[in-house]
């Protein structure tokens, strides 16, 4: 058999994606019918740069809970006689089947490998942005409400993260010994513990003129806070539901601890500048409690920016695993992980370019669609 | 203002100690002193003889103690080894008698280096120099250009110029090194494409900085920083055009030009100072990929090596030097932020 030609590769993955053009094309379609009523989202219609990083962000979404359907090859499995073989080249035994961008060291599909890995990043990276925020959030607001001493502690403690060159940290937590120790598990037994607190405040601060919703709100959220908590932070759920394994683990958190210092800060300024405003002044007359106002009166009124960062926020913790995954400190080194696989490319990559390139490629779209995407959002934001 | 200095070198200080205290901690956890111990002397040795080696240099007594000799505060460890006399403050040819008993940074001694067999000092000299070359012209490239694009993008908001200028801008900072670092290598210097214009190693840059060894790292590592820096001056640049005094200058009659030129960049180059200083925590991160990827060996390249064997006094030795210019070009940062702009006051 032949090789296929650079036009036939093309459209070749074209049609591997089918099924995400497919749900991409109902979803942009269906939020532009109705996108009158759906606020941000259908502003950003009006917004070029916005709409594209929105279709590219949706785009990878798709990708990864479509993977099964759109790989070809099993990402783990090698196929004999297909080591390092150009993009387009027949798959031996295999009739009528490519590998569309060739294969890598291990004999390994690299179009699949690079789809899985969509995966891995976008199951940690929002997961973690969300945690690093609900953190900064959590101490961020006392912060800049009360001011005094609560803030120059926690200040210290983020500015002294933030000195610490990030790979440093990395190189230092990431590591087999730290995960014998129980390190990981400490951190996250602290940074898990936010989200319940979180919650918890946000309900007892609304309801507690309503003790009926309170309990029942209260009650919802210690139940499935606490069971989800004992089976990340501890792998210790006694249903088996949630569950983490322990790399994943040390990597979820050692980007969590890198990113809430700088959404603390945020945060923290964001209040400062809002808490002078007349409403805050009313609702402080009025006699509400410090929590209720920071959580039911300004943070309401700083989620633009906050949204906005979020969005470049999970664009730069892809990096960070990229960054991680390049240093050999992924997930696992068979995984599909896309810095993993840059990192494992790089050695050939003056020999055989097409291993590395494709999940270089991956993870700059995704980033782009996430900035183009908080670009876009900014504008439209600030237009109002 | 000698006040506000003052206090802020407390504060780093603290930071200081504070950090190093935690790299010294997690590089002190038992698992690592076992691969240490494995990587120095035996790979085979039994976990007797593993804590016989760790308990004959020091290694098994507490934390704050080995600490505090590492600060120089407490005497260093002596013991007589396969009846070689040893110590922390051992030096080659000096009898036992004559080694100093404090030997810590407040004595200007950073230790010695297990990976590399020489003394942290030496090192980091050698490396850090390595790194400043690199660091030097990044920053010829990337300030200017990063400026240019800024200022000319931020002049005339929401023109055809800015949009495609700060597309430019989204696009590098969307691009982290070790991406851009590949694809540059694929481009300019692998058989596939053919150009071969560059070398895709700056290992030869370490003796003599050519343009051909030395364009792709520097180029890699300019391009991430250029987007951010880019988009603060055109904010700044982009707030400045709409000032009263900038409609003034031009109602009087002065050209466009002029006005930029005269009026609006002066004005518009004191926001970006300081995103420009506060680069250089992240440059770090950026120096140890680009100089892995292009394999030349500076500071960055020592990090992983020191990390990867977990050489503990070189890491405690990286981390000080890091940390330090992260506060330093905090501080000057801010006071040089006073100094430009005389509407703010330390106080």
């Amino acid at each position: 058999m032949e090789s296929l030609s650079a036009f036939a590769i093309f459209t070749g993955i074209l049609y591997q994606f089918l099924p995400v053009w497919i749900a991409l094309a109902i979803i942009l379609i269906g939020c532009g019918i109705f996108r009158s009523k759906l606020g941000l989202v259908g502003k950003l219609y009006d917004n070029p740069i916005g709409i594209i990083g929105f279709a590219i962000v949706v785009f990878w979404i798709l990708t990864a809970l479509m993977a099964d359907l759109v790989v070809p090859f099993d990402p783990y499995e090698q196929v004999l006689g297909m080591k390092n073989k150009a993009p387009g080249f027949p798959v031996t035994g295999q009739e009528g089947k490519y590998f569309l961008l060739g294969g890598d060291n291990l004999a390994r599909d690299v179009f699949s490998r690079m789809v899985a890995g969509s995966q891995t990043v976008l199951s940690i990276a929002p997961a973690a942005t969300l945690f690093a925020f609900m953190v900064g959030i959590t101490l961020g607001l006392p912060a800049g409400y009360y001011m005094g001493r609560i803030d120059t502690g926690l200040s210290f403690l983020a500015n002294m993260v933030l000195a610490f060159p990030v790979i440093l940290l990395f190189f230092l937590l990431v590591t087999k010994g730290i995960i014998e120790v129980g390190i990981p598990m400490y951190l996250a037994a602290v940074l898990f513990a936010f989200p319940i607190i979180f919650l918890l405040i946000l309900f007892t601060s609304k309801f507690n003129t309503r003790p009926n919703e309170m309990y029942l709100y209260v009650g919802l959220t210690l139940v499935i806070g606490l069971w989800a908590y004992t089976g990340l932070a501890f792998n210790a759920d006694p249903l088996g539901v949630f569950s983490m394994d322990p790399n994943t683990l040390n990597i979820f958190v050692a980007v969590v601890f890198v990113n809430s210092p700088t959404v603390f800060r945020i945060v923290r300024g964001l209040v400062i500048d809002i808490k002078t405003r007349d409403y805050v002044a009313a609702a402080q007359t009025r006699g509400e409690s410090p929590w209720y106002i920071m959580l039911w009166e300004i943070l309401p009124n700083v989620r633009g920016p906050l949204i906005v960062d979020f969005c470049l926020r999970i664009g730069y913790t892809t990096i960070l695993l990229g960054t991680l995954g390049f240093f050999g400190l992924g997930v696992s080194p068979e995984s599909p992980d896309w810095g993993m696989t840059i990192n494992e490319g790089r050695k050939l990559l003056l020999i055989y370019a097409h291993p590395a390139l494709p999940p270089a490629i991956a993870l700059m779209s995704l980033v782009l669609g996430l900035n183009f995407l908080a670009d876009g959002l900014r504008e439209e934001s600030l237009k109002d | 203002m000698f006040l506000f200095i003052a206090r802020r070198l407390g504060v780093m200080a603290l930071t200081v100690l504070c950090l190093t205290f935690i790299v010294f901690f997690l590089t002190n956890l038992e698992p690592n002193l076992q691969r240490l111990a494995k990587t120095q002397a035996n790979n085979r040795m039994t976990d007797e003889q593993v804590v016989n080696w760790l308990t004959q240099r020091g290694y098994t007594r507490n934390v704050f103690i080995k600490y505090g000799e590492w600060m120089g505060v407490v005497p260093g460890w002596t013991n007589v080894i396969n009846d070689v006399p040893e110590g922390r403050c051992k030096s080659a040819g000096v009898p036992q008698e004559e080694w100093p008993t404090y030997c810590g940074v407040l004595q200007g001694d950073l230790g010695d280096s297990t990976v590399f067999k020489d003394t942290v000092n030496n090192i980091i000299a050698v490396r850090l120099s390595l790194t400043g070359w690199l660091m030097l012209f990044v920053m010829i490239v990337m300030v200017p250009m990063a400026l240019t694009i800024g200022v000319l993008a931020g002049m005339r908001e929401g023109s055809r110029t800015d949009r495609s200028l700060s597309t430019f801008s989204i696009i590098t900072t969307a691009t982290p090194e070790y991406v851009s670092g590949v694809i540059f290598i694929v481009v300019f210097s692998s058989s596939l494409v053919g150009l071969k214009w560059f070398k895709g190693s700056a290992t030869s840059a370490m003796d003599n900085i050519t343009f051909e060894n030395f364009t792709l790292p520097v180029m890699t590592m300019a391009l991430y920083g250029v987007g951010y820096i880019a988009r603060m001056t055109r904010a700044s640049m982009a707030e400045v055009m709409t000032a009263q005094y900038i409609r003034t200058a031009r109602l009087k009659g002065v050209n466009f030009s002029g006005v930029v030129m005269k009026h609006a960049l002066r004005n518009a180059l004191i926001a970006p100072f300081t995103v420009i200083m506060l680069q250089f925590p992240w440059l770090l991160t950026g120096v140890v990929i680009v100089e892995t990827l292009f394999n030349y060996k500076g500071f960055g390249w020592a990090l992983v090596q020191a990390a990867l064997g977990n050489d503990i006094e070189l890491m405690l030795g990286c981390s000080i030097i890091a940390v330090i210019v992260v506060l330093l070009t905090q501080l000057i940062s801010d006071i040089g932020y006073v100094f430009l702009n005389p509407r703010i006051s330390v106080n």
